[in-house]
């Protein structure tokens, strides 16, 4: 029992590093290596920070940045190529967008298909802190002026 | 709360506002269902196809433009021999090939054309004319981001309907049979 206590104990200790290691090799595998020849730091930080905000069409749940597609790394060679024309990060997504749709940006421009999106969290809040405040404003009043009966309560 | 007890309406709020919350997730698992994440509309619906200038796979020396193929109605085929689900939609457009009533184009993408060629020679072809993007170039004017991707486009090269994934016998007489018949009403 003790031996098992011990090993379930080193288990425990150990599944994190394993996880950290498997983790590694998973990043390791998937951050796909392009060798584009970026002229300084500042625009190889322009172009990590634009493919970071960009779908990837094919795997959906993978940014242009982070995605190993073929489909991914052709876009990339295309923002670069654009980039390198003097493009701005708007001048390149609207390309993208006349071409992929607003489903290639990440972040859902503001517009009547996303309204419920923009606006749909908030009202649901603002309705419910109504609802809450009503309720209290209910439950407070008696309580001042009834003293007993605290019976039934939900 | 003995105060709610008196007010039948006022207790059926939970209730109601849990029906409520029922519903918008049956909405969500309903239309889950039915649509798939994966096939995202295209912005180039009803607007002029982008203009192109491609290799036949038969004798890439010749080329094919946009202009080339104005005049009427045809439909562009995205396919590849690499590409499993186009092995699927394959027999149903040779089935088809014939009863569309306008050009079927193959549209070769990001394939090599010995490949294409073998493919085709092993499966037939369908296809009237078959044009290569052998680098993706193109495909990228065209929004293309997989295979089978079909387009229908009309006589004045506008693009009117594009269906992503496997064609079946079920959208070809849903969304594309009817629309080839309202082009040719048109046209007439």
């Amino acid at each position: 029992m003790k031996r098992l206590f011990a090993a379930l104990l080193l288990a425990c200790l150990l599944a994190p590093a394993a996880q950290a290691l498997t983790v590694q090799q998973v990043t390791q595998a998937t951050v796909p290596i392009d060798v584009l020849p970026f002229r300084n730091d500042a625009e190889r930080a322009r172009f990590r920070h634009l493919t970071g905000q960009l779908r990837c069409m094919v795997c959906q749940d993978e940014s242009l940045l982070a995605s190993n597609a073929d489909f991914a790394r052709q876009l990339r060679g295309q923002i670069f190529a654009m980039m390198q024309q003097g493009q701005s990060d708007k001048e390149i997504k609207a390309w993208l967008v006349a071409r992929y749709s607003t489903f290639i940006l990440y972040d859902p421009p503001l517009q009547a298909s996303t309204i419920a999106l923009w606006f749909g969290t908030p009202a649901i809040l603002l309705i419910g802190g109504l609802v809450v405040a009503v309720l209290l404003r209910r439950r407070t009043r008696p309580a001042d002026t009834i003293t007993e009966d605290p019976g039934e309560d939900w | 709360m003995n105060e709610s007890a008196g007010k039948p309406v006022a207790r059926l709020v939970p209730l109601i506002a849990f029906a409520a919350l029922v519903a918008f997730f049956v909405v969500g698992l309903v239309w889950n269902q039915t649509h798939d994440a994966r096939f995202v509309p295209s912005p180039l619906i009803n607007k002029p196809a982008p203009a192109f200038n491609l290799p036949r796979l038969e004798n890439p020396t010749q080329l094919v433009s946009k202009a080339n193929l104005l005049g009427q109605p045809y439909l562009l085929n995205v396919f590849a021999s690499w590409c499993f689900a186009c092995a699927e939609e394959h027999p149903t457009l040779m089935a088809y090939r014939d009863r569309f009533g306008i050009p079927l184009i193959g549209y070769d993408y990001k394939d090599a054309p010995a490949d294409a060629r073998g493919w085709l020679q092993k499966h037939g072809d369908p296809y009237h004319e078959v044009i290569t993007d052998q680098s993706g170039e193109t495909a990228l004017d065209f929004g293309i981001y997989g295979a089978p991707e079909t387009y229908l486009i009309d006589a004045q090269g506008i693009i009117r309907y594009k269906h992503i994934g496997p064609l079946t016998p079920a959208v070809i007489a849903k969304d594309i049979e009817p629309r080839i018949r309202e082009l040719k009403q048109a046209g007439a």
